[in-house]
């Protein structure tokens, strides 16, 4: 199916490549530093760089997220139409740091006990709930391509409201991996909470205002 | 040297005031261990290719022979929330904790209570260097070399008396040198307690020092608990008050979370943590070269079961966990 190309405008290519470069930045420090630990011994990553990989990973995942999802009304709020061309690139920066974290995890911290997994999942609220958020953000990242937002039509926005689920599930799986000290996640969970309350009102407030307008 | 050189000598190769402090106990140990001094004298230095262990210090559980903990991790990555509760926190903010002087109130069910200074509760003894795996409830361990005193030894001589069937522990608890309190993240103080038989089993140290060194603010300066078949957190550190009680005494992170810390908190690979396995744990130990710490299974007790088991004898760990 030939797609009617849309020339890019040089201002938002440019914006396009600071995006991914700022988005690339946090990994590019992560690997420079374990390549650091791994040739000095220094302890760049702490004495646990397995578990400061992990964390590290999880935390951009979640903040893309926050990111991607406040892109919505950050566009409402200021009329700015043009940032939404963005929004797809971070929901996918989201699902990358997400799917690195899921794979240190796994090939990192598991490693030889990788079975662990599947006990984990099954027993660990904290992992079971972290699991399902990545495994609801693949069909998201699978259809995000113009080809498949195209295929479903309408089904595409309805599909990827599970978003809201996803930051929900991340949030909680920050929140009930800390011992006590929560002040972290729930700073993530008040965002997060502002960001989908802010769509709720706007759906809730929408038909009034439109009424009253009309009337 | 020039003068001008002299004047620059950076302030951490000066002896620091603790240590200096407590030169006879940190001689006493080195005349002990010779090897330590070698070991300890610069974070740089390869960790001891391999600690001699006798057969009598093997059944007694006091010396291991795996692989150490480099002192820079044991000394930058710690839990002590009254400093933050990052893991390097503690290292960064703990310089501002005063150690010195430094006053124990040791009271309760005994004989003879009183609040002494930390030289005249340790007098007359000698400190010993105890290599013990740390285990901490998150999911790593460490295998960390202590000096410190058995803490029977010194709760004997405060003659304990038959209604003192445990002993309670609490930590400094000044928000002027612990920015950490103001934050709520528990019920401040820090408290510990061990039973009574717990307290006097001869691997329960009272420590003083690591690596040969007077223990650093961040790992609970200058007078903490090390007990080794339990979670870390039952190490309680900067210890101002002992007090022997007659029931259970209340422990802040039963306090906090009494389904997920028990009072005991033996560490036991078969009793989970309700939201994670303990089954296995992230050793941080061995060469700089190590870029990934290994997983290895837990043992029961920690691997103290030969020494402490027979603590337990009879009780229904799942149910006292």
């Amino acid at each position: 199916m030939a797609k009617p190309k849309r020339r890019a405008e040089p201002r938002i290519v440019f914006a396009k490549i600071a995006v991914h470069l700022a988005a690339l930045t946090p990994l590019a420090i992560l690997l420079w530093q374990v390549w650091s630990v791994a040739k000095t011994g220094s302890n760049a990553l702490g004495a646990d760089p397995v578990a400061e990989i992990e964390h590290r990973l999880g935390l951009w995942a979640l903040r893309f997220l926050v990111i991607a999802l406040a892109i919505t009304p950050l566009r409402q709020l200021t009329g700015w139409n043009v940032l939404i061309r963005f929004r797809r690139m971070l929901g996918l920066y989201a699902f990358a740091y997400a799917t690195l974290h899921f794979a240190a995890y796994l090939g990192l911290d598991l490693r030889g006990y990788w079975t662990q997994i599947f006990e984990d999942i099954a027993k660990r609220p904290y992992i079971t709930v972290g699991f399902i958020a990545w495994l609801l953000l693949v069909p998201l990242a699978v259809t995000s391509t113009a080809g498949w937002i195209k295929r479903l039509g309408r089904n595409w926005a309805r599909l990827h409201k599970l978003v809201y689920a996803v930051a929900v599930l991340a949030v909680l799986h920050f929140w009930w991996l800390v011992k006590s000290d929560i002040r972290e996640p729930a700073l993530y969970a008040g965002i997060i909470a502002l960001l989908l309350g802010w769509r709720i009102w706007k759906r809730w407030a929408r038909p009034r205002t439109s009424l009253s307008a009309r009337a | 040297m020039t003068l001008r050189d002299a004047l620059n000598i950076p302030s951490g190769e000066i002896t620091g005031e603790a240590v200096y402090r407590d030169r006879r106990r940190v001689l006493a140990a080195l005349g002990l261990f010779p090897t330590l001094g070698i070991a300890g004298c610069s974070e740089a230095a390869p960790p001891p290719s391999k600690v001699v262990v006798t057969p009598e210090q093997a059944k007694s559980g006091f010396r291991t022979s795996e692989e150490q903990t480099r002192e820079l991790d044991a000394t930058t990555y710690n839990n002590f929330y009254e400093f933050g509760t990052n893991k390097d926190d503690p290292a960064n903010a703990a310089k501002t904790l005063r150690t010195s002087p430094w006053t124990v109130a040791v009271g309760g069910h005994c004989a003879k209570p009183g609040k002494l200074s930390l030289d005249d509760l340790l007098k007359g003894l000698t400190p010993q260097e105890r290599i013990y795996r740390m285990r901490c409830v998150e999911g790593w361990s460490m295998v960390i070399p202590w000096l410190g005193v058995p803490l029977g030894d010194v709760l004997k001589r405060f003659e304990p008396t038959s209604k003192a069937k445990y002993v309670a522990f609490t930590t400094l608890d000044d928000p002027k040198q612990m920015p950490g309190l103001r934050v709520p993240v528990l019920d401040w103080p820090y408290r510990e307690g061990l039973r009574i038989d717990e307290a006097m089993h001869p691997l329960t140290l009272l420590a003083t020092g690591l690596y040969g060194k007077a223990l650093p603010q961040q790992n609970g300066a200058p007078l903490r608990l090390v007990v080794p078949w339990k979670y870390g957190f039952k190490g309680i550190k900067s210890i101002v008050a002992i007090t022997f009680v007659e029931n259970m005494p209340k422990t802040s992170w039963n306090m906090s979370q009494s389904s997920e810390y028990g009072f005991f908190s033996n560490v036991n690979p078969a009793v989970d943590h309700p939201r994670w396995s303990q089954k296995t744990e992230r050793r941080i130990a061995g060469s700089a070269s190590k870029l990934f710490a290994e997983r290895i299974p837990t043992l029961p007790f920690n691997g103290y079961a030969d020494q402490v088991a027979s603590l337990y004898a009879g009780m229904d760990l799942k149910k006292w966990f």
